[in-house]
């Protein structure tokens, strides 16, 4: 338990002290929520909503929760680089709490990240549809926050190099953030785009967190908890068994 | 204490590691030398759990390192022959981080902290972060992290590898003092061959993956007619320079270093 701790502790204090990369790393969700919020807004009108910036605010939340949890998953590979990966992996403990430590770390710094975009809509004019939703949205939040924590370290755990966080970062995250219905809703779409949009495990974060926040959930929020619970043992399952399976 | 037996390891074409076997008795301190590529490494990470061998077996304290990794792991502590510190944390998160994943109580754990950040002189420094460090700090950190818990084994991988003689002075001293009154086993690879003659009882020379000559450094001397124990190193491994594949890791360090200094100026 002590060593799911500090490692936890070690994940957050690391992201404490770099404040820069928190600003920086607000950049994109909000590039996304100015210009798609207010370019898009005067030509969109999407039914449900108010306007497209209430719309598209849980999916830029969700957006930079996505890249933060992945980021601190993939931050092993540069604890490989660094050598501080080898310190860990000779400890005389589980790699199972290794492996937690990290993740939940990760998952912890990508909730406070999400906030600080939810943070960033309400200031650029985002409502929610009452305060007594704000809960609801963070259970959403950390489920999407463990999946995709997890996720990383499972491809954290198998990546060598930089060249193949390239490879991941446009052949899977992008197209995860992209077939989400972060940015457009997914009702009516063409038969292979619908199939890939209830693929991605993304989706069924961003209906949830709409459905907390705005009331709208194509998919159903129900339908929406079983799934992200399912994914989040699956990939801590496979992320905890290809951390095991690190040589040095 | 440590007992390896015919133990092989191959990178795919490169055969690192020949049929090597030795074994170090408890309370020892063997020096396993041998020029740069030789296999030193490759076969501490095997040693250590880090690797898995292509054949042969290891025994450590009478474990398997692949069948029972956790249990040999609470058998010894290491220092890295490269970096292995939390460069965003300071000195002491490092040492108190290094205590937690060894499960030393917190009190003693605060206790020892102390003494060997002040042995090693970095204790006006324990509130700065790591990456502020000079390279021969954070070797000393290194190396007092290696000592903070009391393991039965100590591997040590190049230890003194850019440290000043004062440094390395007080290191051997240091491991002297806990061999003599702990009686832990220390397994050291180094390039210097004086502090090898100077702390090890016993020696062995690895070249090419091959052990080719293990004894006392005075057998050594004796079976090759050199005065000193460099001379009988440079007899028995030759006198030509040795190249060593960098590793992706070793790329990718040396991309971040370039990175960072970017970012930085």
């Amino acid at each position: 338990m002590n060593v799911i701790f500090v490692l936890w502790l070690r994940e957050v204090k690391r992201y404490l002290r770099s404040r820069p990369q928190i600003i920086a790393s607000l950049g994109q969700p909000l590039l996304y929520l100015l210009v798609l919020g207010f370019g898009l807004g005067r030509v969109t009108q999407i039914s449900g909503t108010a306007s497209y910036l209430q719309f598209v605010a849980p999916g830029v939340i969700c957006m930079g929760i996505l890249f933060t949890s992945i980021f601190s998953g993939i931050g092993l590979l540069w604890d490989r680089q660094f050598g501080f990966l080898k310190e860990t992996l000779v400890a005389p403990v589980p790699r199972l709490q290794i492996m937690a430590g990290r993740t939940l770390g990760g998952a912890t710094i990508a909730i406070i990240q999400g906030t600080l975009v939810l943070v960033v809509c309400m200031l650029a004019g985002f409502r929610p549809q009452s305060f007594a939703a704000i809960p609801q949205a963070f259970l959403f939040m950390a489920l999407i926050a463990i999946v995709f924590a997890a996720l990383g370290t499972a491809i954290g755990s198998t990546l060598r190099d930089m060249q193949g966080f390239q490879m991941i970062m446009n052949f899977l995250i992008m197209p995860i953030f992209f077939l989400s219905g972060a940015l457009f809703p997914l009702g009516n779409l063409p038969t292979p785009l619908a199939v890939a949009t209830r693929i991605d495990p993304l989706s069924y974060g961003v209906d949830g967190l709409r459905g907390a926040l705005i009331g709208l959930a194509q998919i159903g929020v129900v339908l929406d908890v079983v799934v992200l619970g399912v994914l989040a043992a699956a990939f801590l399952i496979l992320g905890a068994w290809a951390f095991s399976r690190i040589q040095v | 204490m440590i007992k390896v037996q015919n133990l092989n390891k191959t990178f795919g074409e490169i055969k690192a590691v020949v049929d090597v076997t030795f074994e170090v008795a408890p309370g020892e301190i063997f020096a396993f030398l041998g020029p740069n590529g030789a296999g030193k490494t490759t076969t501490i990470q095997m040693l250590t759990t880090l690797l898995r061998p292509t054949s042969g077996t290891v025994g450590i304290d009478g474990l398997d390192p692949v069948a029972q990794p956790l249990e040999v792991r609470r058998r010894f502590g290491i220092v890295f022959q490269d970096p292995s510190l939390d460069q965003e944390l300071t000195a002491y998160e490092n040492m108190d981080l290094h205590g937690v994943l060894y499960h030393v109580p917190r009190k003693v754990r605060a206790e020892r902290i102390e003494v060997l950040l002040k042995l090693f002189e970095l204790w006006d420094r324990r509130a700065s972060l790591v990456k502020t460090f000079s390279g021969g700090m954070r070797r000393r950190l290194e190396i007092a992290r290696g000592l903070l818990h009391r393991p039965k084994i100590l591997f040590l991988d190049e230890p003194t590898l850019g440290l000043d003689p004062q440094s390395r002075n007080q290191l051997w001293t240091h491991v002297k003092h806990l061999n003599e009154t702990e009686g832990v086993t220390v397994f050291l690879t180094t390039h210097y061959m004086d502090e090898a003659d100077r702390v090890a009882h016993r020696v062995a020379i690895i070249d090419h993956g091959k052990v080719v000559a293990q004894g006392s450094s005075a057998e050594l001397k004796a079976q090759t007619g050199a005065d000193t124990l460099e001379g009988a190193f440079l007899k028995l491994t030759g006198t030509t320079i040795r190249d060593e594949t960098a590793g992706s890791a070793d790329a990718m360090r040396q991309m971040a270093r370039m990175w960072s200094r970017g970012q930085r100026r």
